[in-house]
């Protein structure tokens, strides 16, 4: 086959990488710009400590079973007189552990109380794999970073959280600007009533660290309950107990 | 004309050229190094090193080259040892005689040889000899295989360099890169002054692509194609031999484009008959003149480094066709149709 001659392709070539040369390359110099990721971006999942129930169905439904939940059960002291004392989950350990995670958000799917949000914060590498564990503290901090929902079209009214959110604020700051005013009468001598301390009074102040109650856990272990089950139920017990000595201290004092 | 740096002591003079040729030696291809990694990264739409020397990756060459220092120097147990720890400064020792001959400015040169250009032409083909030493000492096949190719193309290539040279020695009348600058300046076609590259607008292609295919630079860079023989004779290279190589390469691209520019792009004069006013003084004169050379040179350079952003790799047996079939007849017809017209004109 006699050589192909050159043709005009090649300076069309040429042409085509002057152009390129010459128009800015799109590339962003990561460390120093941050890049300008949307709202939905997968980066690190955050949990809102305060709205889980430890109902459990995250860490159920994680196919890398890299959520970790231990908690214990409470007794809520009635808040009229004659009802009835409630139980409540209290969480003693939310952890997730990113190197096991594979950013699926099916725990965010299934969340039905709200608790877990994506953020797109993606700097959290370290130089050990148990560092990648982050525990329930860490995991509240994400919260700061988590964006505000979008809004589902433009000049759609706002999400409820958000709206919900924005009017307990408000409502915050009117009852604030009435309790200056109070303050100011009580100055000029008019008897103020000291209002919220009997409300406060029926919910309990008592905090007790949680920890396994040994000879419990040995029992119900023995039982043959299940090792979960065992420590929540142990963990529990201590908590009551620890209320009941501190209660008797106070009443005794 | 003699060169601005001969002195008295006849020591004292070889001296300062032969530092001043190092020195140029060094640096000259860490220019051009940096216009290849900036340019072909833009050509391909990236921003090239960024972070090395604070402003745009200026210090990434020096950086890299501390690097390669500090790299252990293997050499592999069937390679034969002498032969291959000299390879790398066969092939780097020419580049570095050529310049010796190369008139950068008036007066900036080191030596004026009667028989420059067939100086230089010789010298460069030393080079071959350091690239075979080092693809049959390393004792690998895709090194013998690199070498081999390498052999066959710069021999194929050398003559159609060698040819359009010939023509501007018959267009100047003389050998000497010097006096070729002089005779281009007093050149004029049809009472217009011009520089060699418009009479030998073929010449000056034929040069060009055959000094690419002797730098087996892209579109021509068969011998050392990274994809399918793994760098060819630098295979089994690291470390400093290996930089010596990359050397090699780019005082090559400065040396072959300061060639260019001399015999087709009127050396040191910005334009043929446009001279430096007398009234300027010597250093005045030298310093402009070696900076429009400068200029050439990577002008020239900068197209090579274009033609590897944009062309595709030749095959062997295409790059061996195109030589001997197309550029040296082409060659041929050149020097008699420029013999022809200097007789006639």
């Amino acid at each position: 086959m006699p050589p192909t001659l050159p043709k005009i392709g090649l300076l069309k070539g040429l042409g085509v990488t002057l152009k390129t040369m010459l128009t800015p390359a799109t590339t962003q110099q990561y460390p120093h710009v941050k890049p300008d990721l949307p709202p939905r971006t997968r980066g690190v999942i955050a949990l809102m400590e305060e709205n889980c129930t430890v109902c459990m169905l995250c860490a159920r439904e994680c196919p890398d079973w890299c959520i970790y939940i231990d908690s214990h059960k409470e007794t809520v002291p009635p808040k009229e007189e004659g009802a009835r004392a409630r139980t409540r989950n209290v969480l003693d350990r939310f952890a997730i552990d990113f190197a096991l995670c594979m950013y699926c958000g099916i725990c965010i799917e299934v969340c039905p109380f709200d608790a877990l949000f994506w953020s797109p914060e993606f700097e959290y590498s370290t130089y050990s794999l148990r560092e990648l564990t982050h525990e329930k503290e860490r995991l509240r901090a994400w919260m700061d970073t988590v964006p505000a929902p979008p809004e589902l079209e433009i000049g759609a009214e706002l999400p409820k959280e958000i709206s919900d959110g924005l009017a307990a604020a408000r409502k915050a700051a009117e009852a604030e600007a009435a309790q200056t005013v109070q303050a100011e009468q009580a100055a000029t001598g008019a008897p103020a009533k000291a209002a919220g301390g009997k409300a406060a009074a029926a919910e309990e102040d008592i905090h007790v660290e949680a920890e396994v109650d040994q000879e419990v856990f040995d029992q119900l272990i023995a039982e043959g309950k299940s090792e979960r089950v065992a420590r929540a139920k142990a963990k529990a017990a201590f908590v009551r107990r620890e209320k009941a000595r501190i209660r008797a201290e106070r009443e005794g004092s | 004309m003699e060169s601005i740096f001969t002195l008295d002591s006849l020591a004292l003079g070889i001296a300062l050229k032969v530092v001043l040729i190092a020195g140029f030696f060094l640096t000259a291809p860490l220019v051009v190094g940096y216009i290849e990694h900036k340019g072909l990264a833009h050509m391909q739409d990236r921003l090239g090193p960024m972070e090395a020397g604070r402003f745009h990756g200026i210090g990434q060459l020096p950086a890299d080259g501390v690097k390669f220092l500090q790299k252990e120097d293997i050499i592999p147990a069937a390679a034969d040892k002498w032969v291959f720890s000299l390879a790398p400064g066969v092939a780097l020792v020419p580049a570095m005689v050529i310049l010796a001959v190369v008139p950068f400015g008036p007066g900036v040169w080191a030596e004026n040889l009667d028989t420059g250009l067939f100086f230089a032409l010789a010298v460069s083909s030393v080079s071959v000899i350091g690239i075979l030493m080092a693809a049959w000492s390393s004792a690998n096949k895709y090194s013998l295989m690199g070498g081999i190719r390498a052999a066959a193309q710069l021999i194929a290539y050398e003559l159609p360099l060698v040819l359009a040279a010939a023509a501007i020695v018959l267009q100047a009348g003389t050998l000497s890169l010097v006096g070729i600058v002089e005779a281009q300046f007093a050149f004029t076609a049809f009472g217009v002054p011009v520089p060699y590259a418009v009479p030998h607008v073929i010449g000056l292609g034929l040069f060009f692509t055959a000094a690419l295919a002797e730098l087996s630079r892209p579109p021509f860079d068969m011998p050392i194609a990274d994809s399918e023989i793994i760098f060819g004779h630098m295979t089994e290279y690291t470390g400093i031999r290996y930089a010596f190589f990359m050397l090699a390469e780019y005082a090559g691209m400065v040396v072959l484009s300061a060639l260019a520019a001399v015999l087709f792009l009127g050396g040191w004069y910005v334009w043929p008959g446009l001279a430096y006013p007398d009234a300027w003084p010597t250093a005045l004169t030298a310093v402009v003149g070696f900076s429009v050379t400068f200029g050439k040179i990577v002008a020239l350079t900068f197209i090579m480094i274009w033609f590897r952003a944009t062309f595709p790799r030749l095959r062997e047996d295409q790059l061996l066709r195109m030589s001997w079939l197309i550029m040296i007849p082409l060659a041929l017809l050149n020097i008699v149709v420029i013999a022809i017209a200097k007789v006639v004109g």
